[in-house]
């Protein structure tokens, strides 16, 4: 985490002692065996049914009661085949992604939430892959389901998913520029009057980060 | 071809072929020059409009004759960009940002999201037992606000209008209820991280114990009205077929899922909030059709009543005990009170800060303009909604707002489902699957 401008506001005359203050998401390290409750069943049986698992996953990262696995975008289609197959986690819940313009060279993580309904577990798997090739492989053709959230994740995102039927915006118009939801797209907005003072946009309101 | 200058049938050349622009009234020269084209298979626009009350959808179908070779949805035009706001604002406020998503079912957006939150923040068992109960209580109140409106709509959209009425009505002594209790009959914001906004008003309980009375007693009008009924059975049984397969390789939860047999619920198999201390069944299905998901949001309703009962219960006993942690550096706003025109400060509590304690009023000041901070990381809480899994997918960099908010909308997924239910059926019955699938727009564009 890189805190700095801790004291001494500049430009907002913001006292408090939070003006400027710039964080980063933290990057958790992974996690050492035990991992407990199911997760340690879970991490065997993808180990036996993968040989090629301490490849592909970077690494195991078990916090809050939630086990994650970080693997390799190159990996990524066989990993789900065999959790989907083999592990029985049927129903994949979408996909999520997260820019972190900090983490060089894994700017772009996409992050996967299944739900084995035989086993009732839930398992997170966690893909990053550079904004300079932000091309993941689609997992379409693994859970169907995933046309949507996919098209969702690009548009929000520009996370490019190789393979999927027809990876189009969605909820944005078709020609729209940029993808809103990556963290150096402005949230923009206008000032607002109220009772004769002025709001300004919240993206430039003296903030507390 | 004749062009014509017929102002509600236009049509004009493209390279796709012949497009007729139909805007209403007089149908006769579409029909007639349809008609020259010799061609069967016809690209209809449905859309983008609002079919009763789901929001903005837009279907294209392809047909042949009555029947669907193809259909695509187009979504997006109620995107509001919710995600990306609630980057901007504190903790607290992402409440009042996410209760508008899915807005026939706000009480479960917040619960997600300020469940979500509590993970983060590791405070998940200090919750305090009131407030749980009290979510519980409201969530089942909205389950069956919610199912009004989509058996309701969804009737009304085949053709039955008299259910639209009665379900209304039911509605109606719902959002009764969420007024009393929190003010505002739509979009909440009562479910707070660490708890819930204020205690129920005096005098609520016996008032909840009538209506709960009264909901019993008027539901027997639409089941009257609906089960068993000719018309409703023809038009609604066997139609938008899907097994358990289909559900689960496209992500399908809800009673759409339960339909197909499965008694998939998340309040029985990962309860939250309490839900293991409630005797309720998980109703289900194996019809797989419009007909088995309208009788499961029926049997529902009683659930939900069966629910109620036991939190009404549990609220007397518990009466006085807090609705939100003790923990006063995360406990915000809980000096809130119920005032004539609506949900605003309490006037005790603004007398203690502007008149006797400066530092009520320092911490106070503090945690209203800079909120909490909640420790760096992410986490995935779902509950079951009235149309499956909301989910949410909550990361925080440590600071005082959260750096990605996103649901996993269970209108979103569902609606995919709407290609496997209709190809290859007729064209009416499109209108009964998407309504049996009740997606609500507000949550699928977000």
């Amino acid at each position: 985490m890189s805190d700095h401008g801790m004291f001494g506001a500049k430009g907002s005359g913001d006292t408090s002692g939070y003006g400027g203050l710039v964080r980063s998401a933290a990057s958790t390290g992974s996690s050492e065996r035990p991992y407990g409750g199911y997760f340690d069943d879970v991490a065997d049986d993808l180990e036996r049914a993968y040989p090629d698992f301490a490849d592909a996953i970077e690494r195991v990262v078990v916090d809050r009661g939630e086990l994650t696995l970080h693997v390799k975008r190159e990996k990524l289609v066989e990993v789900a085949k065999i959790l989907r197959d083999k592990l029985l986690f049927e129903m994949c819940l979408g996909v999520s992604g997260v820019h972190y313009p900090a983490d060089v060279n894994r700017e772009l993580h996409a992050v996967y939430p299944l739900l084995s309904m035989t086993h009732n577990r839930r398992v997170r798997i966690e893909v990053s892959i550079p904004d300079s090739d932000p091309h993941l492989p689609s997992l379409v053709e693994v859970w169907a389901g995933n046309n949507w959230n996919e098209r969702e994740t690009f548009d929000m995102f520009g996370i490019i998913f190789d393979g999927h039927p027809g990876l189009t915006r969605i909820l944005m118009p078709d020609d729209w520029r940029g993808h809103p939801q990556r963290k150096d797209y402005p949230l923009g907005g206008i000032p607002v009057e109220y009772k004769g003072a002025t709001v300004p946009p919240p993206n430039e309101r003296r903030s507390y980060r | 071809m004749t062009t014509f200058s017929d102002p509600y049938a236009s049509s004009r050349e493209t390279t796709e072929g012949t497009v007729f622009s139909v805007t209403g009234g007089d149908w006769d020269s579409l029909v007639t020059e349809i008609g020259a084209t010799k061609e069967e298979r016809v690209v209809v626009n449905m859309g983008p409009q609002h079919p009763s009350t789901h929001g903005v959808l837009r279907l294209v179908l392809e047909l042949e004759g009555e029947t669907v070779t193809e259909l695509r949805c187009g979504v997006g035009y109620l995107h509001t960009g919710i995600e990306k706001n609630a980057e901007y604002r504190s903790w607290t406020q992402g409440v009042t940002f996410v209760t508008r998503m899915d807005y026939l079912a706000p009480l479960f957006n917040e619960t997600a999201y300020c469940l979500g939150v509590e993970k983060l923040l590791g405070i998940t068992n200090d919750v305090p037992e009131r407030a749980s109960v009290i979510r519980v209580m409201m969530m089942e109140f909205n389950r069956i606000s919610s199912h009004m409106v989509a058996l309701g709509t969804g009737a009304l959209e085949l053709g039955a209008l008299s259910p639209m009425i009665f379900c209304f009505r039911e509605r109606e002594k719902v959002l009764d209820v969420f007024e009393l209790i929190a003010g505002l009959r739509m979009n909440l914001a009562y479910v707070r991280p660490g708890g819930v906004a204020q205690d129920l008003p005096a005098g609520a309980l016996p008032k909840l114990r009538e209506t709960v009375k009264e909901l019993r007693r008027d539901f027997k009008d639409n089941d009257k009205l609906l089960i068993g009924n000719t018309i409703w059975m023809k038009r609604t049984e066997g139609i938008g077929y899907l097994d358990l397969a289909g559900c689960t390789t496209l992500g399908i939860t809800g009673p759409v899922l339960r339909s197909t047999g499965m008694p998939w619920d998340l309040r029985k198999l990962q309860p939250y909030s309490g839900y293991e201390n409630y005797n309720f069944d998980v109703v289900t299905a194996d019809t797989c059709d419009v007909y088995g998901r309208f009788l499961i949001r029926m049997n529902e309703l009683e659930q939900s009543l069966r629910i109620i009962e036991q939190c009404i219960d549990k609220l007397e006993k518990l009466e006085g005990a807090p609705v939100m942690v003790a923990d006063k550096k995360i406990a915000w706003p809980a000096q809130l009170a119920l005032g004539g025109d609506g949900l605003g400060n309490s006037l005790d509590h603004i007398r203690e800060i502007m008149g006797t304690s400066m530092e009520s009023l320092i911490h106070h000041f503090k945690l209203v303009t800079e909120g909490f901070r909640v420790p760096a990381g992410q986490v995935y809480s779902a509950v079951e909604s009235p149309r499956g899994e909301m989910g949410v997918h909550l990361v925080s960099d440590g600071g005082t707002k959260p750096y990605r908010v996103h649901f996993r909308e269970p209108s979103f997924n569902n609606l995919q489902a709407t290609a496997a239910m209709c190809e290859g059926s007729l064209i009416a019955d499109i209108i009964g699957a998407v309504a049996s699938i009740d997606p609500v727009m507000g949550g699928v564009d977000r």
